[in-house]
């Protein structure tokens, strides 16, 4: 492996995408207003508003939610008012698919750019020319679009964090995030939602004629995870430590299959017929 | 015997029901600049992807600097350098960055590539745009860049596919110059594939020519040349017309095969060389005015379009 070919593949790859509008507003705009607005404003609010005794009148209208959830997670509300129980499920349990969303997302706007929109951009063939193996070329492009996602979306879960605890500090006069869940959220499933983003993309990009072309097809990967997003919040899926793991193993299931498709789509001569 | 860089030996190349290249055998030595002439779409790209290992051939076997590059594809890559007909530049990117991509890409050793980058700047006349991004650049610059990118590693064998194609006449002349400097100064071995034919008559040393997939002729263009025309051709420059009795006793000459009116030149085509000087008395006793006597030159466009003739009859 000649890692020098593969850093100079993800560097070129990932310096093209930052300098192309289409590819680096989503991925400002969108975390900011997922990760930061949203939950400043959501979890917040309610501070403001009147304040009840007890945590019950909210626990009866989500009767169905709190009916059947895990003691682990009950008892995270044992004594807890209206306000405090709404930061917690706000914080804990409404956000964390959009932690989903955000890997997804960069991965693929970037992966667009760099699979189809260097199909697109007819700057592939040159490259076939060089000495680096089809594999290497993969890896840094695969590198590319990966990298970036978790940065994204680890600088998002420290502002995410710092936004829950200081609502923590003022309505529980403690700072509670993150909890395990969340931790294995973040160093387990994020890298898999990455990754999925990236294996759409290069299956998508082998059929794509532009970039705009891919990034909207990948869309398709986005529809599921709102679906597991509403699943969520309707109480079918409880955020506990043991569901998040499953959903990183499917995820990263999902990922192995892809990638070993997308692989096979990118030696030399399948890349050159598509030229 | 010359060193043979490049060999080829029945290869053969479909796509589908479409043959692309059918049983091509090439020889190309160390240091020769060997044009590849066709219309589009005659299997000149294909020829030069099966010869860099890019695209694996259905047939038939390469050597390439001894290489296999179906096996050996990288190490082949290595030592040959790549001109595509579009120059697929990074347009976000300025001159020195692709210089410098692609030098990491062929492993040119760090410090030696920074040298490397400057010289071909210089060389190609980029060095005062060369922190601008591309996007911005004319095509001629483009193509001299795209053509400085293939040499980034120094290799030995540098494919141009089309290198003036769509190129300004003052763009076009300062490309060729340039191939013609990395031959005769740099003694590298250049595939030339064109359609170009004054651009491959200057820059030759032989040519192919490729018809269909399959290679019609190879050879110097005179020894094309030889084959086509037997014999041996003169013009005859007149100050006035020839009547026809004398036109006519003309042909009936020793040794002249054929004669050709062309406005006040006579196109006389001899059996030998050596009949030259009894025409040219047959012509003064008959009246003629001559000005001028000279051997008759086949250009590389009259000998590609003659095999190309050829190629359309035969596979008719």
């Amino acid at each position: 492996m000649n890692t020098r070919a593969v850093r100079a593949v993800a560097r070129k790859d990932l310096r093209i995408a930052l300098r192309n509008k289409g590819v680096v507003l989503p991925i400002i705009i969108v975390p900011l207003i997922m990760m930061i607005l949203m939950p400043a404003l959501m979890i917040f609010l309610p501070i403001y508003l009147e304040p009840m005794e007890t945590g019950e009148e909210l626990r009866r209208e989500m009767g169905a939610f709190f009916a059947n959830m895990p003691a682990e997670l009950y008892n995270l509300f044992a004594g807890l008012n209206d306000q405090q129980t709404w930061v917690v499920i706000a914080s804990m349990f409404m956000f964390a698919p959009f932690f989903l969303i955000i890997p997804v997302m960069v991965s693929s706007v970037i992966g667009a750019d760099s699979f189809a929109g260097e199909k697109e951009r007819k700057t592939l063939e040159a490259l076939l020319y060089t000495p680096i193996t089809s594999a290497e070329l993969f890896i840094g492009k695969v590198l590319a679009a990966f990298l970036p996602a978790m940065v994204v979306s680890w600088a998002c879960f420290v502002l995410y964090t710092v936004v829950v605890n200081a609502a923590g500090l003022m309505v529980l006069g403690r700072m509670f995030f993150p909890n395990l869940a969340w931790i294995v959220l973040i160093l387990w499933v994020v890298p898999a939602a990455a990754a999925l983003g990236i294996g759409v993309i290069v299956l998508v990009s082998a059929k794509a004629k532009s970039f705009q072309d891919a990034y909207q097809m990948s869309g398709l990967v986005v529809i599921p995870i709102i679906l597991l997003l509403f699943g969520q919040m309707g109480g079918i899926l409880y955020f506990s430590t043991p569901t998040v793991a499953l959903i990183g193993l499917a995820i990263w299931a999902v990922d192995a299959a892809l990638l070993t498709l997308a692989v096979r789509t990118f030696g030399r001569g399948e890349i050159i017929a598509r030229l | 015997m010359p060193e043979w860089v490049i060999e080829t030996h029945n290869l053969t190349r479909h796509f589908g029901a479409l043959v692309a290249v059918h049983g091509l055998n090439l020889q190309i030595a160390r240091g020769e600049v060997f044009g590849f002439l066709g219309p589009n779409g005659a299997g000149k790209t294909t020829t030069v992807r099966l010869l860099n290992g890019v695209l694996n051939p259905t047939a038939g076997e390469i050597r390439v600097l001894g290489m296999d590059p179906i096996a050996q594809g990288p190490a082949v890559r290595r030592r040959t350098g790549v001109l595509t007909e579009s120059p697929a530049l990074y347009e976000p990117l300025s001159a020195r960055e692709n210089l410098l991509i692609f030098g990491e890409l062929y492993d040119v050793p760090p410090d030696v590539l920074r040298r490397r980058v400057d010289e071909l700047l210089e060389m190609f006349e980029l060095t005062a745009r060369a922190d601008d991004k591309v996007a911005g650049y004319s095509k001629g610059m483009k193509q001299r860049l795209a053509l400085a990118r293939a040499l980034i590693h120094a290799p030995d064998i540098l494919f141009l596919d089309e290198p003036t194609a769509g190129l300004d006449p003052e763009a076009a002349r300062q490309v060729t110059e340039l191939i013609e400097h990395l031959s005769q100064e740099e003694g590298r071995t250049i595939f030339l594939c064109t359609h170009n034919l004054v651009e491959a008559e200057r820059l030759c040393d032989r040519v192919g020519v490729i018809h269909r997939g399959e290679l019609i002729a190879v050879g110097t263009p005179e020894e094309l040349a030889r084959r086509i025309w037997h014999g041996h051709g003169i013009v005859v420059r007149l100050g006035r017309p020839l009547p026809a009795e004398a036109l006519a006793s003309l042909k009936r000459l020793e040794g002249v095969a054929q004669v050709e009116v062309e406005n006040s030149d006579l196109h006389i085509l001899l059996d030998q060389e050596h009949r030259t000087p009894a025409v040219v008395r047959a012509l003064v006793e008959a009246g003629a005015e001559i000005y001028a006597v000279r051997p008759r030159e086949h250009s590389l466009e009259d000998i590609y379009f003659q095999l190309q003739a050829n190629a359309r009859g035969g596979s008719a």
